[in-house]
């Protein structure tokens, strides 16, 4: 039996085991989720047991630190309060001396704003002294110009003046180069032309204008035509020639005279002394000549002087003038002459010249022609 | 009679010798014939005859070297290379007067071209002979003497210097007392020469007394010596204040101003220069000058002028105008701006219009009045249209540019504004329309129309001044 049972049983437990081991596999899972699923319970309770211990005595925590900064802040609070009580005085002094101040110097600003407005404008950036300046400015410009105007007008006239009286210079001049031209009784002159009413008044400056004299033709020098002058050169220099030459080309005189080249080597020939004035007396040839002279002093030809003419010797009488009516220059005619008088002993006739002839028949319409000089017919 | 034909022979050589020089005198005097005289060798020829026994031969000689040294530089420097410098100047002081003549015409057609020649001139010790010269008592030894003087002195600083050390300048002075007229001339215008290098100078002019006698010759009527009166006055017053001080305190106001209407141009022009130069210095001679009623007289000057007489005149408007608002009113009030303005517009030289235009600028940049008087002018348009124009310089452009802005930031007239609104660049036209955005009283089509402009104008600077006026 016992086998039998063991048997039974062992073929139970066989097939226990049979089933078992089909089991295994499943069991194996089963237990291993079990336990799984046991410790993360296990783990879930343990983290919200300490969640809820942390909570609590964070809590107690909490409270304890919130008891404590209440005490601080009361205590702090008291302590501050007091301290500003104590200063608070002070301090609103400080702010009410700067509220003061800034209001002075509000004030202060405005005073001096409007001060130094006023002075500015009134002194220095001074509105109306500045146009009474441009004022004053524009009067003297007006002066000035109108000055400046007078001294130009002033000038210009001097000018015209000038040249006014070159002009007039200029034609009194050529009236005295043509000074022929003035009318005679006889021949009207170009200016007055017969045509005219009155005579041209080129006419009556030939009447007052003197003739020109003669005069030295300037002389032409070499460096007449040149560029620079002197003191850029010129005027010839003054140079030194072997002879001096006065006025070699001077222009003859009109009249019978002789050449002035001629004259002024005849003036101006140096001395020739003949050769007896060069010699001395007591030089040897001078002394030959002493024999000679003795010997014609001693034969003259004709023993009376020779006499100035002829009939010198009748009328010796050598005239000596009183020394009342002499002076340097002869007799003297006063006293002895007169003037305007009449010598009618003197006259060879008298009655005056007769006409023999009849005269010129242009003679005879002298003055009675066109119209005389100058005058109106 | 073997000394006759012997005495005969030299008056021979002698005459050869003085036609010789004569002739070459006489050549050298005609342009077309220095060619040839130079081919031929002149020079050397000529240079023994400058020691001759005979005076005049040595005059004539002189004569002719002056000539052919005058005519161009490298006759000149071929003198001067020839040595003949020494010779001429060895036995000057013995001499009479028309060597003396003579050889201060060789000195001073040689200094005259350039100054390496005047250089030599002086390094071969003709300065002290020239002193000489300028001490002399006939007044054509002086004149030729100053002449050279001046020549040598225009070209550089240290010739100047060596003039003055010379000590020519106080025989300058007594030469401008002197009566010739001709002889005034030269001196004057050889100490203007003198004065114009460096301020240095212009004090041992003014040292030695100048001024005084500079200012007594202002009333003469003699035009060429007015002119060189003038010049010798400005040169001394451009250096500094103080020179420019002395100058008016010899009292040449109001008689310059009489100056300005000489019939001669260039007294006009000088003038003008000087009264120029005193202008710039400070604003109190400015105000001297407008207080004796300068102003007025060069704006009529500018007014009777052509072309560059006018420029020393426009120059001083401008100066007298940008040292203070006052005087610029002045300027104003005296009726400176229309013969500026017919200057712009007339005027065909380019740097007389730019002074013309800088003139307008100074005027016109002080206030808002002083604006719109330049404004009312109608000068803008034609400041624009220098401006715009291709064919201005660089220089007048730039001026034109600068004096449009000027007057532009400061002008309120608007009406003058609106015809610059068609034509303006974009550089000129912010300044217009910030000057319409700072108008108060802008009517609203006005706005409307300056918005469309600026809207068509991409350009960041009006959209910035939209801004500030919306």
């Amino acid at each position: 039996m016992a086998a039998a049972s063991c048997g039974r049983e062992q073929g139970a437990s066989m097939a226990a085991l049979a089933r078992l081991q089909e089991r295994l596999e499943g069991l194996r899972e089963e237990y291993f989720l079990t336990n799984r699923a046991i410790d993360e319970d296990r783990k879930r309770k343990y983290k919200a047991a300490v969640k809820i211990q942390r909570w609590f005595r964070a809590c107690r925590v909490q409270v304890c630190l919130r008891h404590l900064t209440k005490m601080v802040i009361l205590i702090q609070k008291w302590w501050r309060g007091y301290l500003r009580r104590k200063h608070f005085r002070e301090i609103v002094e400080r702010a009410y001396f700067i509220k003061k101040l800034k209001f002075y110097n509000e004030m202060a600003v405005r005073i001096q704003k409007t001060w130094r407005g006023y002075y500015v404008r009134k002194y220095i950036h001074n509105f109306y002294a500045l146009k009474k300046y441009l004022k004053a400015v524009s009067m003297n410009n007006e002066f000035v110009r109108h000055e400046l105007q007078e001294y130009t007008e002033m000038k210009e006239n001097e000018e015209k003046m000038k040249d006014l009286e070159k002009k007039d210079k200029e034609k009194k001049y050529q009236a005295r180069k043509m000074h022929y031209l003035l009318s005679t009784k006889q021949i009207p002159g170009i200016y007055n032309s017969p045509l005219r009413k009155s005579p041209d008044p080129m006419e009556l400056l030939l009447q007052k204008s003197k003739p020109l004299t003669h005069r030295k033709q300037p002389v032409k020098s070499p460096f007449a035509d040149e560029l620079y002058g002197w003191p850029t050169c010129k005027e010839p220099p003054a140079f030194v020639t072997s002879l001096p030459l006065l006025h070699a080309d001077r222009r003859k005189p009109q009249g019978p005279f002789r050449d002035p080249a001629e004259v002024l080597r005849q003036r101006y020939k140096p001395l020739e002394p003949t050769l007896r004035a060069r010699e001395s007396m007591y030089s040897a040839p001078g002394k030959a000549r002493e024999p000679t002279r003795r010997e014609e002093w001693r034969n003259p030809i004709h023993d009376n002087e020779f006499l100035p003419f002829s009939s010198y010797h009748k009328n010796y009488e050598k005239y000596e003038p009183s020394l009342f009516k002499s002076d340097k220059y002869g007799q003297e005619a006063y006293g002895t002459k007169y003037f305007r008088e009449v010598y009618p002993k003197k006259w060879i006739a008298d009655k005056d010249f007769e006409t023999l002839f009849p005269s010129i028949a242009l003679f005879e319409k002298f003055g009675k022609t066109y119209s005389s000089t100058g005058q109106i017919v | 009679m073997s000394q006759r034909q012997v005495l005969q022979v030299f008056e021979q050589y002698q005459r050869a010798r003085s036609q010789f020089a004569q002739a070459v005198a006489d050549f050298a005097a005609r342009p077309q014939s220095i060619d040839t005289l130079r081919s031929a060798g002149v020079v050397c020829l000529l240079r023994p005859l400058l020691l001759d026994v005979v005076p005049s031969i040595r005059q004539t000689a002189a004569l002719a070297l002056g000539r052919l040294a005058d005519y161009d530089v490298e006759l000149a420097e071929a003198v001067v290379k020839a040595g003949i410098l020494p010779q001429l100047i060895c036995s000057l002081p013995e001499e009479n007067r028309y060597y003396k003549k003579a050889a201060a015409f060789v000195l001073r057609a040689i200094a005259k071209h350039s100054p390496q020649l005047a250089q030599a001139i002086v390094q071969s010790g003709a300065l002290g002979m020239l002193v000489i010269c300028l001490e002399d008592f006939d007044p054509g030894v002086k004149e030729g003497a100053s002449w050279a003087f001046g020549y040598i002195a225009r070209h550089n600083p240290e010739l100047s210097q060596a003039v003055v050390d010379a000590g020519a300048v106080p025989l300058l002075v007594l030469c401008i007392q002197e009566p010739e007229i001709a002889l005034k001339r030269i001196a004057a215008s050889t100490l203007s020469d003198i004065s114009k290098h460096s301020p240095e100078l212009a004090q041992t002019v003014v040292a030695a007394g100048a001024i005084a006698y500079l200012a007594q010759m202002i009333p003469n009527p003699d035009a060429k010596l007015k002119r060189q009166v003038l010049s010798a006055l400005s040169q001394i017053a451009k250096h500094s204040v103080d020179l420019a001080e002395l100058v008016v305190e010899a009292e040449i106001f109001p008689v310059v101003l009489t100056c300005l209407k000489d019939s001669d141009e260039y007294v006009k022009k000088n003038g003008a220069t000087l009264i120029r130069e005193i202008a710039k210095h400070t604003p109190e001679l400015s105000q001297l000058i407008v207080n004796s009623g300068g102003v007025a007289a060069v704006i009529d000057c500018i007014g009777s002028c052509r072309g560059t007489v006018r420029l020393p005149g426009i120059m001083t408007l401008g100066y007298v105008a940008a040292h203070s608002e006052n005087l610029s009113m002045a300027v104003i009030v005296s009726k400176g701006i229309p013969p500026l303005c017919v200057c712009l517009i007339e005027e065909h030289e380019d740097h007389i219009k730019a002074a013309a235009a800088w003139a307008l600028g100074q005027i016109g940049r002080h206030t808002a009045e002083h604006a719109r008087h330049v404004a009312v002018a109608n000068v803008l348009p034609t400041l624009l249209d220098i401006f715009v124009d291709t064919c201005s310089s660089e220089d007048l452009k730039v001026k034109a540019k600068k004096a449009l802005k000027n007057i532009l930031q400061k002008c309120t007239y608007l009406p003058a504004l609106e015809p610059l609104l068609h034509e303006a660049p974009p550089s000129i036209m912010k300044y217009i329309i910030g000057q319409y955005s700072k108008d108060p009283q802008a009517s609203p089509s006005k706005t409307v129309w300056i918005l469309f402009f600026c809207l068509i104008q991409p350009d960041t600077v009006s959209f910035g001044i939209c801004h500030n006026s919306f």
